[in-house]
């Protein structure tokens, strides 16, 4: 398992796109705090990028990976090795080497820049996004066996987390208007990891006392460490969640 | 020759009279207390007090006299007294540092107590530990300058306030430094009054509290951090300029909030970092000009109640939300202001944007409407849903716009 992990490591490390989604990253942080005239500006500029360009890009570019090495998984499943090992040291390799593309392009800017709590908060909800959307994309690899429709779940599915499901949550808001729905939205935000992350983000940020009433309400819900530990682990539900309906598909998978 | 000596000496001894004799205070002095002195005195008299610390309880001013400490003695109220009570006109008190005043629930317990009086001054005195500052009641013409009064309130009923004025006439009030009081300045029913140059922080609730308090100046004040930032109500003719409104951030938290506020001027003011810089509620014909508006959640909120307000040559920078509002009636103009936001061009390079800009987003209207709506709180939806209504106005008033904005910020 360990040898499978190294190989994808490095293959995907070596791999131009991630060298160019990294260096991509790094210019966009630096020239965001270089250019805001103060740091806090900057960092709600990069808040888009790592909740919108993070989450598409890990999901497309594990997607194509996973089918661009069926071959080599076919090999590999010839070999006395186990199924479950090729499919987790393949999760394995390709969250740790974008979660690194993460760190060097946005981690170290930001610790350059603003290393506060909302900076380490922002580097932690970067690079559980990146996991959880590679556990996706295993997901929506793992199920579809054309690679075509295949990357179009995917990129539907970034879509439904990054627009969609905000969309249907507002229209639910503006449905259920006459009832208290602070309570309910805290529950909402656990059905979407982007949204989740987000709320955490903005929390750490300081404008909670924007949000009146709301605000309170997430903030006692999330502001203190023990929310903190509940939306973490919501997060890594969603990293395992995918990963082993995927793991369960691609055992029994006739390939 | 004699005579005429003689009388020259009578003359100058009555000049000298006229002017007051002085009276000593102190430990090795002829009086051991203030109030004996007080007692002793007559009107036009100075009575100075030697450094030390004296426990009177609440010493009462009924004669026309001059009070002076020599570095600051220490009046302690016990925590069950008020200190002096003036109630005579032409009173001068400075130079002392007062404590621990007493608290009531039936009576209103303070350092210096001014009741019913003309020209009576407090300057440059200390006061630690108080209930109520300085009070003012009924009183004209007083001057109330250069004091440090702090207080450590914990609550809103167990604290009193720091400068306290209630149906005066022309006060002074100049340079003090107000701290964690209930509200750092208070009026009601004050008329004709300059306020200038006082720091009121870290106060348990306003900064600057005040009431049907018609014709007051109020210029170059500092207000930051009070818990629930400043409210002014149901007054007119007020002028604002040059007063900093800071870091008031909190859920009921305004830099400055307008209740019933008409035919004033406010102008050349800051709003930095607080959620809501200037709440306009019942406001009518307000000049608001060259304010500047920087980093608040939302720079001005303005209630479709207010009309004829005008907002003209001002700053908004780096706020999460320009203009509040709450409905689609506007009766206020807003022209030739800057905003960070402004995407439009000026093609005529005359310095002034060819498209009108407008300064409601959809987003802040939805949250007016729908609180909970904040949980999409810069969310990918919330920014399309923004953009589109830019383009297509369609929830937010169309009317409430700034037809010529202010391309380069205005330097102010």
């Amino acid at each position: 398992m360990k040898k499978i992990y190294k190989y994808v490591l490095l293959d995907i490390i070596q791999n131009k796109i991630v060298l160019i989604y990294t260096f991509l990253l790094l210019v966009i942080s630096f020239s965001v705090f270089t250019l805001e005239s103060n740091s806090a500006k900057g960092l709600l500029s990069l808040l888009n990028i790592i909740l919108i360009i993070v989450p598409l890009i890990c999901i497309i570019f594990s997607t194509i990976y996973i089918y661009n090495s069926s071959e080599f998984i076919e090999l590999l499943v010839g070999q006395p090795v186990k199924r479950k090992s090729i499919w987790l040291s393949l999760f394995g390799g390709l969250a740790s080497s974008l979660s690194l593309a993460f760190f060097v392009g946005v981690g170290i800017p930001i610790l350059l820049y603003h290393a506060d709590s909302t900076g380490i908060m922002m580097i932690a909800m970067g690079l559980f996004l990146t996991v959880i959307f590679v556990s996706i994309a295993m997901f929506a690899a793992g199920i579809i066996r054309d690679k075509a429709k295949g990357i179009g779940l995917s990129i539907l599915l970034w879509l439904y987390f990054s627009l969609i499901f905000d969309a249907m949550v507002l229209f639910l808001l503006f449905q259920f208007q006459d009832y208290p729905l602070e309570r309910v939205m805290v529950f909402f935000s656990f059905l979407n990891p982007i949204d989740l992350g987000r709320i955490q983000i903005l929390l750490q940020m300081d404008i909670s006392a924007l949000m009146g009433y709301t605000g309170a309400i997430f903030r006692e819900f999330f502001g203190n460490s023990l929310g903190i530990m509940i939306s973490f682990a919501g997060l890594f539900v969603w990293v395992l969640f995918p990963l082993l309906l995927s793991l369960k598909k691609f055992k029994k998978k006739d390939l | 020759m004699k005579k005429v000596l003689y009388t020259l000496v009578m003359v100058c001894l009555v000049a000298l009279c006229a002017k007051g004799k002085t009276i000593r205070v102190g430990k090795l002095k002829p009086f051991k207390s203030i109030q004996a002195a007080i007692d002793f005195s007559v009107n036009g008299d100075t009575i100075l007090v030697d450094p030390g610390l004296y426990k009177e309880k609440n010493i009462i001013i009924q004669k026309s006299v001059t009070l002076k400490g020599i570095g600051f003695p220490v009046l302690d109220g016990d925590k069950k007294y008020a200190i002096i009570s003036v109630k005579a006109k032409n009173v001068l008190i400075e130079g002392f540092k007062l404590q621990r005043t007493g608290r009531s629930e039936i009576r209103d317990l303070g350092a210096i107590m001014i009741y019913d009086s003309y020209k009576v001054s407090a300057i440059n005195n200390i006061l630690d530990d108080t209930n109520f500052g300085i009070y003012v009641q009924n009183s004209k013409k007083c001057t109330i300058k250069d004091n440090s009064i702090t207080a450590y309130g914990k609550n809103e009923l167990q604290s009193g306030n720091g400068i306290h004025c209630w149906r005066s006439d022309s006060l002074i009030i100049i340079g003090n430094k107000i701290k964690g009081h209930r509200d750092g300045l208070y009026f009601e029913f004050v008329k004709n009054s300059l306020i200038w140059r006082n720091v009121s922080t870290k106060n348990v609730r306003y900064g600057i509290h005040f009431m049907f308090s018609n014709r007051n100046t109020y210029i170059g004040n500092i207000f930051e951090s009070n818990e629930a930032g400043v409210a002014v109500m149901y007054s007119k003719n007020i002028h604002m300029y040059n007063n900093h409104f800071l870091n008031n951030w909190g859920d009921a938290a305004y830099g400055i909030l307008l209740k019933d506020i008409t035919d004033s001027e406010i102008s050349g003011n800051y709003f930095t970092k607080n959620t809501v810089g200037l709440h306009m509620e019942g406001c009518s014909r307000i000049n608001l000009y060259k304010n500047t508006f920087n980093n608040n959640g939302w720079a001005v909120k303005i209630q479709a109640s207010c009309d004829g307000n005008d907002f003209t040559g001002s700053n908004f920078v780096g706020n999460t939300f320009d203009i509040g509002t709450n409905g689609s009636l506007v009766l206020n103009t807003f022209t030739g202001n800057y905003w960070d936001k402004y995407e439009g061009y000026d093609l005529g390079r005359d310095g002034i944007g060819d498209v009108p800009y407008h300064p409601v987003s959809m987003y802040s209207m939805i949250i007016d409407s729908n609180p909970a709506a904040l949980m999409l709180f810069r969310s990918l939806i919330v920014s399309l849903l923004d953009k589109t209504e830019k383009i297509l106005p369609g929830v937010t008033p169309e009317s409430l716009r700034d037809d010529k904005p202010v391309m380069k910020r205005i330097p102010l």
